[in-house]
């Protein structure tokens, strides 16, 4: 098993008709997932066509999913309207929405947060590279890759990734498999101040997936996520967890590339966060390049299998 | 995005916050014409950069102060006249200082107390939170720490907006009573409303003061704004100083890049966000120090990257270059293309360490390897950076 999808997991695209969505729509055809459905309002009727692979494009989303089963959407559609795409998805009762647009303006999420809260639908993202999960094919075709993250580098297994960090997602995912260890999930929850699902949320998860048997979790400067993950770790998850923070050498004040990305006060910089990994008992990576290897020594020092 | 003092209280008047009245002036030539707007009481003359602690910063020259009291027009003058051109030094600036290129003229008020008071975004609840106290003028993190007492904050539920019981709880907080009371809680909201319909980042008032003469007004003024949120407020980008920012900055933001300059030597060229901060934090690992963070995004072209690297090169400081890419979905080929036509169009001298994973990564390897260029490759994030710190030390 995995969390939030599985391989069968049907996924329709809003904004299919766009460049980026189209492209990595076709990436994901190509990867083997279930993408069922496009949605662009006014496009109705026509086809999104790839190969010998034609998907249906629908005005709406509530017809998107009653047609075709679809219970996932990936947004792709530009920041002055993703904020209104998401809450289409919360209307038409799908399970999840995954945002992966760049650049909404945060008050547009703090509404649209406000509005999901006690929704049946779970938002993951903004400007987030989506999840993969990975299939049991060649290079992990026949997984469900959801968003911009490459599909390729992935391995079916068990070890789980979250992350803020689209690139660094990458970077332990291929960690991981050329050392032999495959993965679960992954799941990028994006950059922004304002996400539907926190670290938390999906280490909750991770802990209660009998597939998972231990995970990264990836943060970087700004609010305090990472910690409130971490203490929920030590008091709850046996499982080995290692953990990685971006941005010690992030000037303050200064907005890092992500707009979520910024030290505000002595609480969201780098050190501290590591300070509470290490109290929590989280296997800390001291670069980048060190994250398979971290939780390969807390795996080793619990007795437990990553693969 | 971040705006000057003046611009602040402009917008703050324009939604009905009271702020001493106030003149800027960007040249000598209107300093006279501006004091005299002021009548001839005292004044105060106020640098105008973008950064805080100016009250007690210090000029380049060793003129003191970039908040100044005087008593007569000819005295503002004069301190102005110190201040338009010099460079201030604060403990926000840096030792390089930001140069002074207006200077405001505010009437002097008499002041009866002072409070602080802020609007952002608490990331916890993903609610504006508003957040006042009873000292005004020092560091609200200083009050934070050691008197929390003396802090009010509230929640705003982005549903329904701010609501009176709130901005009570707020003035009440403060301590107002009477006709003040009144007033702040006329100020809360305005500022509520400025916040939300400027989609600002953050308001900050430090200090806010009520006055001997009964008003409750906005001696100071910080404001800045959502970068995501600049497209629908045309209003606000006419507000940019781009003297404020780093030039590299703004010939980085023109190409699309995500570029901040550091001060130290070793610069770097990275895909993604969190990639480029773990780069820059990898070198200082080794024991290297970087010269700047450069994202250039998922799905760079070579003029993107050719464009990435004059800029890092503009920079005087830098002794050596390293290029770390992850092409999940970008082409490691058209990279390293871009890479030898930047090299070789810059005449390249310096160290160049590149480590290139990912998406046509060997051929990528071996168009830098075809292309005569003196530059090391490295097999991982960590092998990247001990080279690039040793080929510079």
């Amino acid at each position: 098993m995995s969390i939030l999808i599985t391989p069968e997991t049907r996924v329709l695209v809003q904004g299919i008709t766009g460049e980026s969505a189209g492209r990595h729509a076709k990436l994901s055809l190509d990867y083997g997932t279930q993408i069922v459905a496009g949605v662009t309002p006014g496009k109705g009727g026509q086809f999104f066509e790839h190969g010998d692979k034609k998907v249906p494009i629908f005005n709406t989303v509530a017809e998107a999913a009653k047609a075709t089963g679809a219970t996932v959407s990936a947004i792709f559609v530009p920041p002055p309207f993703a904020a209104d795409a998401i809450l289409e998805c919360v209307d038409a009762g799908l399970d999840l929405a995954v945002a992966i647009t760049e650049g909404i303006p945060i008050r547009d999420m703090v509404r649209v947060k406000r509005a999901m809260a006690g929704a049946k639908t779970r938002l993951v993202g903004p400007n987030c590279p989506g999840l993969v999960c990975p299939g049991s094919g060649k290079d992990s075709h026949g997984g469900c890759r959801i968003g911009i993250a490459p599909g390729y580098i992935n391995k079916k297994g068990h070890v789980g990734v979250v992350s803020r960090s689209g690139t660094l997602t990458y970077e332990a995912v291929y960690q991981l498999t050329v050392k032999g260890i495959g993965q679960s999930t992954t799941v990028g929850i994006g950059g922004d101040p304002v996400n539907g699902t926190s670290h938390l949320d999906v280490i909750k998860m991770f802990a209660a997936d009998p597939d998972t048997w231990g995970f990264i979790m990836i943060g970087e400067i700004g609010g305090n996520a990472e910690a409130e993950a971490a203490r929920w770790i030590k008091a709850n998850c046996k499982k080995p967890v290692a953990g990685f923070i971006a941005g010690a050498t992030a000037p303050a004040g200064r907005r890092m590339g992500h707009a979520g990305a910024i030290v505000g006060g002595a609480e969201d910089t780098a050190a501290a966060k590591i300070k509470v990994f290490q109290e929590c008992g989280i296997e800390v990576a001291a670069t980048p390049s060190d994250m398979a290897d971290a939780l390969i020594r807390a795996a080793k020092k619990m007795g437990v299998k990553l693969a | 995005m971040n705006i000057h003092e003046f611009q602040a209280k402009a917008l703050f008047e324009k939604f009905g916050i009271a702020v001493p009245k106030g003149v800027p002036a960007k040249s000598a030539s209107e300093f006279a014409a501006a004091v005299k707007t002021l009548g001839d009481g005292p004044c105060v003359v106020k640098a105008q950069i973008h950064a805080g602690g100016r009250g007690k910063g210090t000029f380049t020259d060793g003129f003191k102060g970039g908040v100044k009291l005087t008593k007569t027009p000819a005295e503002a003058i004069e301190v102005a006249q110190r201040m338009l051109g010099n460079t201030l030094v604060t403990v926000q600036t840096g030792p390089a200082g930001r140069k002074v290129n207006t200077v405001y003229f505010t009437a002097a008020v008499s002041i009866k107390k002072e409070y602080y008071l802020a609007i952002l975004l608490d990331r916890g609840s993903s609610r504006p939170v508003i957040i006042a106290s009873t000292e005004g003028g020092v560091e609200i993190e200083k009050v934070a720490k050691e008197t929390p007492e003396k802090i009010t904050k509230v929640f705003v539920d982005p549903a329904v907006g701010l609501q009176s019981f709130q901005t009570r709880q707020v003035a009440f907080g403060l301590g107002f009573k009477g006709d003040e009371f009144k007033a702040a809680c006329k100020l809360v909201e305005s500022l509520y409303r400025c916040w939300w319909e400027l989609d600002c980042s953050m308001v900050e008032i430090n200090p806010l003061i009520s006055t001997d003469d009964g008003r409750v007004m906005a001696l100071d003024a910080k404001v800045g704004f959502d970068d995501n949120s600049l497209f629908r407020h045309p209003e606000v980008v006419a507000l940019r100083d781009l003297g404020e920012e780093d030039p590299k900055e703004v010939e980085a933001s023109k190409f699309n890049l995500s570029y901040i300059a550091l001060d130290g030597n070793i610069a770097c060229l990275v895909n993604g966000a969190g990639l480029a901060m773990s780069t820059m934090d990898i070198i200082k690992h080794f024991g290297g120090n970087p010269a700047n963070f450069l994202d250039v995004g998922g799905s760079a072209s070579k003029d993107q990257v050719a464009a990435a690297f004059k800029i890092i090169l503009s920079d005087k400081n830098v002794k050596g270059i390293l290029v770390n890419i992850f092409g999940g979905i970008m082409d490691c080929n058209v990279i390293a293309t871009g890479i030898v036509a930047a090299a070789k169009e810059t005449s390249l001298s310096m160290p160049l360490v590149v480590r290139l994973e990912g998406n046509n990564a060997a051929a990528g390897k071996q168009t830098l390897a075809a292309s005569g260029l003196k530059l090391t490759t490295a097999t991982s994030m960590a092998d990247a950076a001990e080279k690039i710190v040793k080929l510079v030390s």
